[in-house]
């Protein structure tokens, strides 16, 4: 490369405390580019690009923007440069329509002509998306093509995408590339995160790829395999997930029948005649881009929204819909949210306490109303012990663990209670390679002792992984379970986008 | 411009340290205040913060005054902790104080010490009540119990005003607004003699020590840190939020009414419109000063017991105006929050350019 580089990165630097999250990570990206940043999750992908971005400053190291070196204060100073940057998990005014959406983001401007702008924009980069819709009307990827347009009306140099696809369907995925390769067409360099190598190596024509903070290696993806790929971002082999057989199945423990709810809240999906019969021995996986009811469908299960109807939802034949969460954990049900913190766990609290959040009825950590300490200690313990939970002193507030350690943590908690049935949403999310492989383990194992197992997850290679079937939810709605074996990426990814079951 | 960011890891010895840098800061803050109405600062502080100290009468007055303050303060303390901002113990207390007076007016002639149970049962009662009000209306239409408690106070206020002009009246009171005196079956007995210290004391380290053991011993202290932390989180745990608003409500609200009444048969016997003196305010201070944990509102009653005897010894000695104290206390809870917030957060210059 002997062109000047639009942006590059020297010796960069972040510390947080002692921990190192970026170390001494350099960087160019020519104009027009199409560069991976490829890493597992904590590689310390997001922290360069907070940096690059401005949300960040380095703690050592320097920036230069076309050979000139550059100080990035805030992100306003990076797209007053002409950096644009789409985060992963975006905010958006849901009331709102899309151009006021676009509008708060960029200069005052009557929001007619800024209406023309996006419909001349869209139309030029085949993103299509009518200005006046409100945004709660639009899927998940159907927002994402907005943050994009409103990158795009800044006219910028360098586009920044953090793990794009994460929320997108495979079919939508593809549609995304086919923009970001005319954007990059236009001379327009293209950052592009991720920690999927196909998508990497169907796209970008250089790569970079990190590891704990550190740049192992420099190459053009399309030169490599993705096997090569991943050995360089992972490291070391990591343990493998076999999945074995699914045991003879056993009896329906877990059954939901005409399950429906109506939307908790204006933005929220309502639940629409849901029915699946999970059996002991057996995992079933419920795959889905984000925002199609997830939250809604595992509320419903675990009781933290009671149903209607006590039918709708049976824990070993007990109907239970419309019990709470207490009453169903005490019929050996056990459930792990999405979200660990402020969810799953509470960050200010020690980890025994935490084991009596979901502990403290089902298994008589409070008798007569007091405590028992010394059982929830040991509770935390053993979890700590089969789960390879790593944290300082007896009794650590969650919020110093790592989000692995507290994942692990959160459903080592669930899984060590020998649970008939476990409802977990999110499993690995944000979770280093070695956490999840261990947390999939022990998933698996539950069910082939006999626990019916039911896995809602975005990330389909992990559904592929470990489900015995798989089912698709969309917009509430739950298509029937089939086999895993029967079951391919593309036909669930029809079925993720909304396709009728037939025509998938 | 200036931003507010917040501190890595905050410093836990800071964070129980910042009661004390508070009263510090106060103090210094006093000592200008002083100055500049020209009383020599010294003599001006030794008169509010030594004075109270310097003989066993003094010392027994400032537990007199830290009990009503312990009793709503534990219980606020409980409350805050739920993210419950009961902001109204006033009324609470007036209501109190008003319940059990009612029931002291209606019988005239009662003897014998057992009459004192009903009496401080009527007490809670009517603090509890006057809290249901404001947990009601957040249960079921999501109102603000800030705004709800807060105004219920003054209407609480006018009621008071209401009896003890009106109907409450006492013949012999030379137009007066006062009721008649509680029969003595209704007076808390003296512990020590030579002094005010009432039963009342008793009462008030059971609750600061029981809501103690409750906090932080019981699934029910779990249950009332665990909806102020993390709402979700106590969905996961089977707590209800709106279960957890009506007990801290209600308990915040019976321990202020309990307190009223305490404090109407104790140092006064019979019920005037000034019987509040501001504790239900104040033991929000106590509260904030005690780390929202009961046992430290004990601490943060005695210490703010100090400014009202201090502010009432200034008054005699200093001629000092009565509001001093007002601003005494104002300045604690105001330098009281601002350590907390400078623990927990710092401060970053940002120049205009760097938008």
């Amino acid at each position: 490369m002997t062109a000047t580089p639009l942006l590059e990165a020297r010796r960069l630097t972040k510390r947080f405390g002692a921990f190192t999250a970026v170390d001494g990570v350099s960087l160019a990206i020519a104009p027009g580019e199409r560069h991976a940043l490829l890493g597992e999750n904590g590689a310390g992908k997001s922290t360069l690009v907070k940096m690059l971005y401005g949300v960040l400053q380095p703690t050592s190291g320097a920036l230069f923007w076309n050979g000139e070196p550059a100080r990035i204060a805030s992100p306003a100073a990076a797209r007053a440069r002409g950096v644009g940057m789409v985060f992963q998990h975006f905010s958006v005014f849901e009331a709102l329509s899309v151009a006021e959406n676009v509008a708060l983001a960029l200069p005052p401007e009557p929001i007619r002509a800024l209406s023309a702008r996006i419909a001349q924009v869209s139309q030029a980069y085949g993103l299509a998306i009518d200005p006046a819709r409100a945004m709660h009307t639009l899927s998940v990827g159907e927002k994402q093509r907005v943050e994009i347009i409103r990158c795009l009306l800044q006219s910028p140099r360098l586009l920044i995408m953090d793990e794009p696809t994460s929320v997108l369907t495979p079919q939508e995925a593809e549609a995304l590339f086919q923009v970001l390769t005319r954007v990059a067409a236009q001379g327009c360099a293209i950052l592009y995160i991720s920690h999927r190598l196909d998508e990497v190596r169907a796209l970008c024509d250089a790569a970079t790829i990190l590891r704990r903070g550190k740049v192992v290696e420099r190459c053009d993806p399309r030169a490599s395999s993705a096997r090569e790929l991943a050995e360089k971002m992972v490291g070391e082999s990591i343990g493998w997930v076999a999945r074995g057989d699914a045991a003879r199945p056993g009896p329906v423990r877990l059954g939901l029948h005409g399950l429906s709810l109506p939307a908790p809240d204006p933005f929220g999906v309502s639940l629409n005649d849901i029915s699946l019969a999970v059996r002991g021995g057996e995992v079933v996986g419920v795959a889905g881009v984000a925002g199609e009811g997830q939250s809604e469908l595992f509320a419903a299960l675990s009781g933290e929204a009671p149903v209607p109807q006590a039918a709708m939802v049976a824990i070993d034949g007990a109907p239970v819909g419309d019990k709470g969460i207490t009453a169903r954990r005490r019929l050996g049900a056990a459930f792990a949210p999405e979200e660990r913190n402020g969810h799953a766990a509470v960050g200010d609290m020690t980890l025994p306490e935490n084991i009596l959040l979901s502990h403290h009825a089902a298994e008589g950590l409070a008798r007569g109303g007091w405590i028992n300490a010394v059982a929830a200690r040991g509770w935390s313990d053993r979890v700590r012990a089969a789960f390879d939970v790593r944290a300082d002193g007896p009794a650590p507030p969650a919020r110093a663990l790592s989000g692995g350690n507290l994942q692990k943590f959160v459903i080592g908690r669930e899984v060590l209670r020998e649970p008939g049935v476990l409802v977990v949403n999110q499993p690995t999310w944000g979770v280093d390679a070695g956490a999840a492989a261990a947390i999939r383990r022990a998933l698996i194992a539950l069910a082939r002792r006999g626990a019916a197992v039911l896995v809602i997850s975005q990330d389909l290679d992990e559904i592929f992984e470990i489900a015995d079937r798989i089912a698709v939810l969309h917009h509430g709605r739950l298509s029937q379970a089939a086999d895993a074996s029967a079951m391919t990426p593309e036909r669930v990814g029809l079925l993720m986008g909304g396709a009728h079951p037939e025509a998938a | 411009m200036i931003l507010l960011e917040p501190r890595p890891a905050p410093s836990r010895l800071f964070s129980l340290a910042s009661p004390l840098i508070a009263i510090a800061l106060t103090l210094m803050a006093s000592a200008a205040l002083m100055a500049a109405m020209g009383r020599d600062p010294l003599a001006a502080l030794s008169v509010y913060f030594v004075s109270p100290f310097q003989d066993a009468y003094g010392r027994a007055e400032l537990v007199v005054k830290a009990i009503p303050l312990a009793l709503i303060g534990a219980g606020l303390a409980v409350c805050f902790r739920a993210n419950v901002w009961n902001i109204g113990a006033a009324g609470q207390f007036t209501l109190g104080a008003l319940a059990a007076g009612g029931l002291a007016l209606a019988l005239p002639n009662a003897a014998g010490p057992l009459w004192l149970v009903p009496y401080l049962l009527a007490g809670c009662l009517g603090g509890m009540v006057w809290a249901a009000i404001p947990a009601l209306l957040r249960t079921r239409f999501n109102a603000n119990e800030i705004l709800v408690s807060l105004m219920l106070t003054y209407v609480a206020g006018l009621l008071l005003d209401l009896l003890v002009r009106g109907p409450w009246r006492s013949p012999l009171s030379f137009g007066f607004p006062q009721t008649r005196d509680f029969a003595d079956a209704f007076a808390l007995p003296v512990l020590v003699a030579g002094t005010r210290l009432h039963l009342g004391l008793v009462l008030a380290v059971l609750a600061c020590v029981g809501l103690w053991l409750m906090m932080t011993r019981t699934l029910k202290g779990f249950e009332v840190r665990v909806v102020g932390a993390a709402p979700r989180a106590a969905g996961f745990a089977g707590f209800s939020e709106a279960r957890t608003v009506w007990f801290a409500m209600l308990l915040s609200g019976g321990l202020a009414g309990l307190a009223g009444a305490v404090e109407v048969s104790a140092t006064i016997g019979k019920i005037q419109p000034d019987i509040g003196a501001g504790y239900g305010f104040t033991a929000i201070i106590v509260a904030f000063l005690g780390r929202l944990n009961p046992l430290g509102a004990a601490l943060g009653a005695l210490v703010l017991a100090v400014s009202y005897i201090g502010g009432e010894n200034a008054q005699i000695l200093l001629k000092l105006p009565k509001n001093v104290t007002g601003v005494f206390q104002g300045m604690l809870l105001f330098f009281l929050l601002a350590c907390d917030t400078l623990i927990r957060w710092r401060l970053r210059l940002r120049r205009a350019g760097e938008a």
